[in-house]
């Protein structure tokens, strides 16, 4: 499971230079708009730096000919924008009914008591951990599912938390 | 093969028959089971061929409502002078559905030339894939199909030399339920907010970018090659039930039973068998309560009404639900129905994308009166003030959202009313319901 690091207190430092410029002008030719790609460039902005900041939304404004407002409208519909910074590992378990079910509550339960988060979106003290409940991730039949990141853990319990927490390093 | 079971005897895997095979996965090994020759054979026929077949198979849509492929193909009027295109369905998060991401992770190409096929059938030189953004795995198989075969030349400016373009474009979604619904999805690839439009215009007249649009489910589109290589009356010969219901179908299934995972049967397939005997039945020492057929937004069933189900679009109907996406979620005695009631609420009233007030503030009110009554605070008042919510949620609003958050509910109060009044002891006081009266 990759990581990203990132320090919030340094200046933000733009996205689309050089190769990441490169792959979002790839894209143009696809769409016969530019707005059209702003899924994909607000994807390329969380990616390298973990979550989605003012001034993140203002650079994809500038290159895809919008306003920041409307980017920050679009950025809030979706909730896997984050709009805060989040700990190294983002944990999302998924509580609706079929996972529910099947025991998740005592899966997000395990999560939070160890990780240190104890509740739901704040980041351990460490910084290492965010805990979340998302609406159903598509994988019921492998109740729990949970994302870590952008890997993803199938059929977890509550006895399994210690030895996923393990490989997070 | 099958995933993560098996295949059993009594399924028929057609679109599940790779699914677990590793080497299924790249363009060779894809080639070798039979890959393309679909593609190949519809380059040589002309569209309103293609759409022709598809209509002869009785394929009907695989992502809830059903609507007849070759028909819906069959809108879209070629050499109209505007460009066309084809938006696949991969936004797959209705509670309860894993088949497409299935689909994806097993069989990729089999996805990549069903879109092929589709968008040359209804003349669009563009296809997009619309991947939720939580299918990490399904997101890499599908970008890596499509940069094989756009490397073959399968797709691209001159796909498998019929001089046709064809450009297939994975783009990925960011979590939101609700781009699912074919209009939000348009919405979405734009660069909009999800929210669903008014209908009309239909996609067919005016759809992603104001151009004629065709939406087809991943597993709609994944059938088509099958369809061509092997004819529509092959296809046809698929049923055991009702002429209107042809073909095979995945069915995920999830929750307390044996074997949870995909099957894939022929349509009209007894219900009953196919709990019992391919799902293995409930877990050890307990019994099946009720079952949610076609995800969540479906009327939940009492076993009485499963047991007595064919498993086609007609079949759930007369048993007082619907086939929907196929997601079936089976509940046990173990489970309390208001409880998991009042969870699928909350996934509605998180999901609407509060565009229309009924929905808005529908699901909110829903889910507040549902977590009260499971916890033992509810009254005898607030059974009929959700019904009277669901009444103005159903037929309302611009999507069907709002009324798939009153299904559940009023489904659940009508067939399991027991459990309801177990919770509601008596008649509490109500500073709202006091008030009024």
């Amino acid at each position: 499971m990759t990581a990203v690091t990132h320090d919030h207190d340094a200046p933000y430092q733009p996205v689309f230079v050089g190769e990441r410029r490169k792959e979002l002008d790839a894209l143009f030719p696809f769409y016969p708009t530019k707005m059209a790609c702003i899924l994909p460039a607000l994807w390329m902005v969380q990616e390298d730096r973990g979550w989605i900041s003012d001034e993140g939304m203002a650079e994809v404004a500038e290159v895809l000919e919008l306003t920041p407002a409307y980017v920050k409208g679009v950025v809030t519909f979706y909730t896997m924008y984050n709009t805060h910074p989040v700990g190294k590992y983002l944990i999302q378990v998924c509580t609706t009914t079929p996972c529910n079910i099947c025991g998740a509550e005592d899966v997000v339960g395990a999560f939070l008591e160890q990780t240190g988060c104890g509740e739901l979106g704040i980041t351990s003290a460490d910084g290492k951990f965010t805990v979340i409940e998302v609406e159903c991730l598509g994988a019921c039949g492998f109740a729990t599912p949970v994302m870590i990141n952008e890997g993803f853990v199938e059929s977890v319990t509550a006895a399994r938390v210690p030895e996923i927490l393990a490989g997070l390093k | 093969m099958g995933y993560p079971h098996p295949s059993h005897a009594r399924e028929t895997p057609v679109l599940s028959q790779y699914f677990g095979d590793q080497d299924g996965i790249g363009l060779d090994g894809w080639r070798k089971r039979g890959g393309y020759n679909g593609l190949q054979k519809a380059l040589s026929m002309s569209p309103a061929e293609i759409v022709d077949v598809v209509k002869a198979s009785g394929l009907r849509g695989r992502g809830g409502a059903g609507f007849p492929t070759g028909i819906k193909w069959s809108f879209m009027k070629p050499g109209d002078g505007k460009p066309h295109y084809l938006c696949c369905n991969a936004d797959e998060s209705e509670p309860g559905t894993f088949k497409d991401r299935e689909i994806m992770r097993w069989t990729p190409h089999a996805l990549v030339e069903g879109c092929a096929i589709g968008a040359y059938a209804i003349g669009a030189e563009t296809a997009y894939i619309y991947i939720r953004g939580e299918f990490t795995e399904p997101l890499i198989r599908m970008r890596q199909a499509v940069r094989e075969a756009y490397d073959a030349g399968i797709i691209g400016k001159n796909a498998m030399g019929s001089g046709k373009r064809i450009d297939i474009v994975i783009h990925k979604g960011a979590g939101a339920y609700i781009c699912g619904e074919e209009t939000a999805m348009m919405n979405s690839i734009e660069g909009r907010r999800g929210n669903p439009r008014i209908k009309p215009p239909f996609p067919a007249v005016s759809g992603v970018f104001a151009q004629p649009t065709t939406i087809n489910n991943v597993e709609t589109l994944a059938a088509v090659p099958h369809i061509i290589v092997r004819g529509a009356e092959w296809y046809k010969g698929l049923s055991l039930s009702s002429p209107k219901s042809t073909g095979s179908k995945l069915f995920s299934v999830c929750g307390n039973i044996a074997k949870p995972g995909n099957y894939e049967v022929t349509l009209g397939f007894p219900f009953k068998d196919f709990l019992y005997d391919l799902c293995g039945g409930p877990l050890p020492g307990r019994t099946f309560k009720a079952v949610v057929p076609g995800g969540i937004s479906v009327p939940i069933q009492t076993m009485e009404e499963a047991e007595a189900t064919k498993m086609d679009y007609e079949g759930f109907i007369d048993q007082g639900s619907m086939l929907g996406s196929g997601g079936v979620i089976v509940f046990d005695d173990q489970q309390n129905m208001v409880k998991q009631i009042a969870r699928a609420a909350r996934f509605f009233a998180h999901e609407s994308c509060a565009q229309c007030t009924q929905c808005r503030e529908g699901t909110a009110w829903t889910t507040k009166i549902m977590e009260r009554i499971r916890d033992g605070e509810g009254t005898h008042e607030d059974l009929d003030t959700l019904f009277s919510i669901a009444d103005n949620m159903t037929g309302k609003t611009i999507c069907v959202l709002s009324d798939s958050c009153a299904v559940p509910v009023v489904s659940g109060i009508n067939k399991f009313r027991s459990e309801f009044e177990a919770l509601i002891k008596k008649p509490k006081f109500h500073p709202v319901t006091a008030a009024v009266a």
